[in-house]
C-alpha cells in the first residue's frame, strides 16, 4: 500500500534515501529519531493541532467554484482553500510542525531555504510565534522577483541571505541551506519546504501537509473522483494526493510547469540528498529551470512522486507560462479569488480535465497559496 | 596492498586536489606533472559538478568554470597521463554524475584507464558502496561521525581514509580545529589503514601540523585556480613543511 511508504531508510520504491556528506548523516539520524519520537508523542500531537485551529486558521474550507463549474459545463469543481491559510500558502502546515519539533530538541537556530518567498515568509512567522532565530537562504534572482516577501520576512525578525552561487535561484538556496547546515548542526535545525532532500525529510514534510488531504475526506459527501494540485517540489500535492493514495477510485493529477517538468522530462539521479527525478544534462549535470512562478522553478522533485509516478498512481502533466497566466485571471474573474501562479498551475489544467467530465463527477483542486505576492509581477504582462 | 596505500609507506602522504578541466583540460595535465614533480604523493581530480554540495566558494567557482568538462573527457585525460606517469591518481565526484554514467561501467572504465581510487562525498557507505573491485573507494569520516559509524566506515574504506577536518564545507580557514589528534585516536581504534586530513587545510603549517597527526595531507581550495609556477612553489613549501 501507497500509504504504508517509506521503508525504514527512507526509501519510496526505488527513490529517496539519504546522499549526503558524512557531516551530514548524523544530524540526519538525529532528526528521524526525534521525529519518530514526536509523531508517537499525543502531547506534541495536541501542540501541531492546537495551532493549526487557533493560528494557521485550519480547517480552511473546501469551497464549491459554482461559476467556474458552469464555466467548463463539466465536473462539479471544489478549490480546497489553503490560500486562506495564516500567511496565505500551505507553507505555514509544514513550517509550524518543523519548529515545534526544532523547539522539543532543543534548537534554537531555524534556517531554511525558500524560491518564491512563500516558504520563507511560512517559516519566518512559525519562528515568531515560537521565539526562534530565523535565517532564511534566497536566490538573488529571486529576492528581486518577490521582493515584497524578502520585507515580510524581515518584518518578522528573520535575517534573509541572497545566495549568488550558481542559478541563484531556489536549488542553489536550497545548496547554502544544507551547507550553512554542515558547519551549524549541533545547535541549527534546517526548516526545509519542500517533500524533497534527505529522509527524514520527504516523510515529514508530507505528513505535516497530509492535513489538507484528511480535512477534504471529511469535507466531501463522497469521495472525489479526481484530485490536481500543482506540483514543484511537490508538498502541496502530496498532501492533498496522501489520504487518498490508497482508494484507487479517486484519480489523481500532478501539475508541473513547462520549463521546470522534472517527471515528465526529466530522468532518476541524486540531487539535495534524493534519489529522484530531475532535470539534467546527458552528463548529469543540474539544468537552470524556467518559471513564472518562482515556487515551481525547481528541476527537482520529492521522492514519493518520483514512485508514484513510476507506479502510474499519478498521473503528471505539464502546463505552460502563458496557460498558467489565464487561469490566474480567469479564476480571479470568475470567482473573485486571486490564485498564486503556482496555484494557477493546478488551476489551468481544469481546461481540459472538467469538460470531459459530467456533473454528477467531482474535481477537488488545492488552491496552494494566494496571489497577491504575483500581482506586481502579472501586471506587466 | 594498493598504489594508494603504497603512497603512504614510509613517509607523510602530500595529496592534492584540482578541479579537472579548470580552465581546460591542458591546464590539467601540465598541473598533475607540476604537482608530481613539487612532490605530491597523490592527485586528486575533482570532476565539475553543477551543484556541488560540499565545496566551499572557490572549489564551487572552478566547478563553474569547468562545467563542460564530462566524465569521459576526464577518462581521456587520465589515459593520456598515465602514458607519462604513475603518480596514484583519485577521482572526487558527486553521487550523481555516476548514477547518469552508470555506476558499473564507470568503476570499469575508471580501471581500465588507470584511476588508482574514487572519493564520492555524498555517497555514505550505508547508501550503497559501487561495485568496482579495481579501484579503492575512499570513504570520508567527519568531527560529526558516531562511534558506531566510525568502525563501519574505517572497515569499508580502502586505500585510505579520508578524515574531513572540520564540520562544515571545503575552503579556507584561520586554525586546524582542535579535536583532531582525539578523532584520529578513535579511528586507530578500529583500523591501521592510513588516514589522510583534508578540507580548510592552506599552508605549510597548517600541513605540518596536520602530518603530525595523521599519515597525510589533503590541500585543495588553497591550489585550485591558481597559475601553475605558484602551484609548484606552494605545494613545493607544502611537502618541505610535512617532510620536517
Amino acid at each position: 500500500m501507497y500509504k504504508d511508504l517509506p521503508d525504514s531508510s527512507g526509501h519510496f520504491g526505488k527513490f529517496g534515501g539519504r546522499f549526503v556528506p558524512e557531516t551530514l548523516v548524523p544530524a540526519l539520524e538525529e532528526l528521524a529519531s526525534a521525529y519518530e519520537k514526536a509523531k508517537n508523542d499525543p502531547e506534541f500531537k495536541r501542540q501541531v493541532e492546537y495551532y493549526f485551529d487557533t493560528y494557521v486558521g485550519r480547517p480552511t474550507p473546501l469551497y464549491f467554484a459554482e461559476r467556474l463549474t458552469e464555466h467548463y459545463k463539466g465536473a462539479k469543481i471544489y478549490l480546497k482553500r489553503e490560500d486562506l491559510a495564516h500567511t496565505g500558502a500551505h507553507k505555514i502546515n509544514n513550517t509550524i510542525g518543523q519548529c515545534l519539533l526544532a523547539q522539543r530538541m532543543g534548537k534554537k537556530r531555524i534556517i531554511a531555504e525558500t524560491g518564491a518567498g512563500q516558504h520563507g515568509v511560512a517559516t519566518a512567522t512559525a519562528c515568531a510565534l515560537l521565539g526562534l532565530d530565523c535565517v532564511v537562504y534566497m536566490g538573488e534572482e529571486d529576492t528581486h522577483r518577490q521582493a515584497l516577501n524578502v520585507y515580510r520576512m524581515k518584518l518578522m525578525g528573520a535575517k534573509v541571505v541572497p545566495v549568488n552561487s550558481g542559478t541563484k535561484t531556489l536549488k542553489d538556496a536550497t545548496n547554502e541551506a544544507l551547507r550553512d547546515w554542515m558547519a551549524s548542526s549541533q545547535h541549527t535545525f534546517y526548516c526545509l519546504g519542500s517533500c524533497v532532500g534527505p529522509h527524514p525529510y520527504p516523510t515529514m514534510v508530507r505528513d505535516f501537509q497530509s492535513v489538507i488531504g484528511r480535512e477534504v475526506r471529511g469535507q466531501m459527501e463522497k469521495l472525489p473522483d479526481y484530485l490536481v494540485a500543482c506540483v514543484g517540489g511537490g508538498s502541496n500535492s502530496i498532501g492533498l494526493f496522501f489520504e487518498f493514495l490508497d482508494d484507487p477510485e479517486v484519480k489523481m493529477v500532478g501539475v508541473e510547469a513547462g520549463g521546470a517538468a522534472s517527471l515528465l522530462k526529466g530522468d532518476p539521479g541524486v540531487l539535495h540528498g534524493a534519489f529522484s527525478y530531475l532535470l539534467q544534462s546527458k552528463f548529469g549535470q543540474i539544468l537552470p529551470t524556467h518559471s513564472i512562478s518562482a515556487g515551481l522553478d525547481y528541476p527537482g522533485v520529492g521522492p514519493e512522486h518520483s514512485n508514484l509516478k513510476e507506479a502510474g498512481r499519478v498521473e503528471y502533466v505539464n502546463v505552460s507560462d502563458k496557460e498558467a497566466i489565464a487561469a490566474f485571471k480567469q479564476l480571479s474573474e470568475l470567482e473573485g479569488i486571486i490564485p498564486a501562479l503556482e496555484s494557477a498551475h493546478a488551476m489551468a489544467h481544469l481546461k481540459k480535465l472538467a469538460p470531459k467530465l459530467d456533473s454528477s463527477q467531482t474535481i477537488v483542486v488545492c488552491l496552494s497559496g494566494r496571489g497577491d505576492k504575483d500581482v506586481e509581477g502579472i501586471k506587466g504582462l | 596492498m594498493s598504489k594508494l596505500s603504497e603512497a603512504f609507506k614510509n613517509k607523510k602522504a602530500l595529496i592534492t586536489y584540482i578541479t579537472a578541466g579548470d580552465p581546460n583540460l591542458g591546464t590539467t595535465e601540465k598541473l598533475v606533472y607540476a604537482l608530481e614533480k613539487a612532490g605530491a604523493d597523490i592527485v586528486e581530480l575533482g570532476i565539475p559538478f553543477s551543484d556541488s554540495l560540499a565545496d566551499g566558494p572557490v572549489i564551487q567557482a572552478s566547478h563553474l568554470r569547468a562545467l563542460k568538462t564530462s566524465l569521459n573527457d576526464v577518462f581521456k585525460l587520465v589515459k593520456k597521463l598515465r602514458k607519462r606517469t604513475r603518480i596514484p591518481i583519485v577521482l572526487m565526484l558527486a553521487d550523481n554524475l555516476v548514477v547518469k554514467y552508470g555506476s558499473e561501467k564507470f568503476y570499469l572504465d575508471a580501471e581500465k584507464v588507470g584511476v588508482d581510487g574514487v572519493i564520492i562525498p555524498d555517497l555514505p557507505p550505508d547508501q550503497g558502496v559501487g561495485a568496482g573491485i579495481g579501484v579503492d573507494k575512499i570513504l570520508l569520516i567527519a568531527p560529526t561521525t558516531t562511534e558506531e559509524r566510525i568502525k563501519m566506515i574505517a572497515e569499508q574504506s580502502s586505500g585510505f581514509i579520508y578524515l574531513v577536518s572540520l564540520a562544515g564545507i571545503t575552503g579556507k580557514r584561520k586554525n586546524l580545529s582542535a579535536g583532531l589528534p582525539e578523532l584520529v585516536q578513535k579511528i586507530r581504534k578500529y583500523t591501521d589503514k592510513p588516514i589522510a586530513i583534508g578540507f580548510g587545510i592552506s599552508n605549510p603549517k597548517q600541513a605540518a601540523a596536520a602530518a603530525k597527526i595523521a599519515d597525510g595531507v589533503i590541500v585543495g581550495s588553497a591550489i585550485v585556480g591558481q597559475p601553475l609556477p605558484k602551484v609548484e612553489k606552494f605545494v613545493k613549501s607544502l611537502r618541505h613543511a610535512i617532510d620536517r
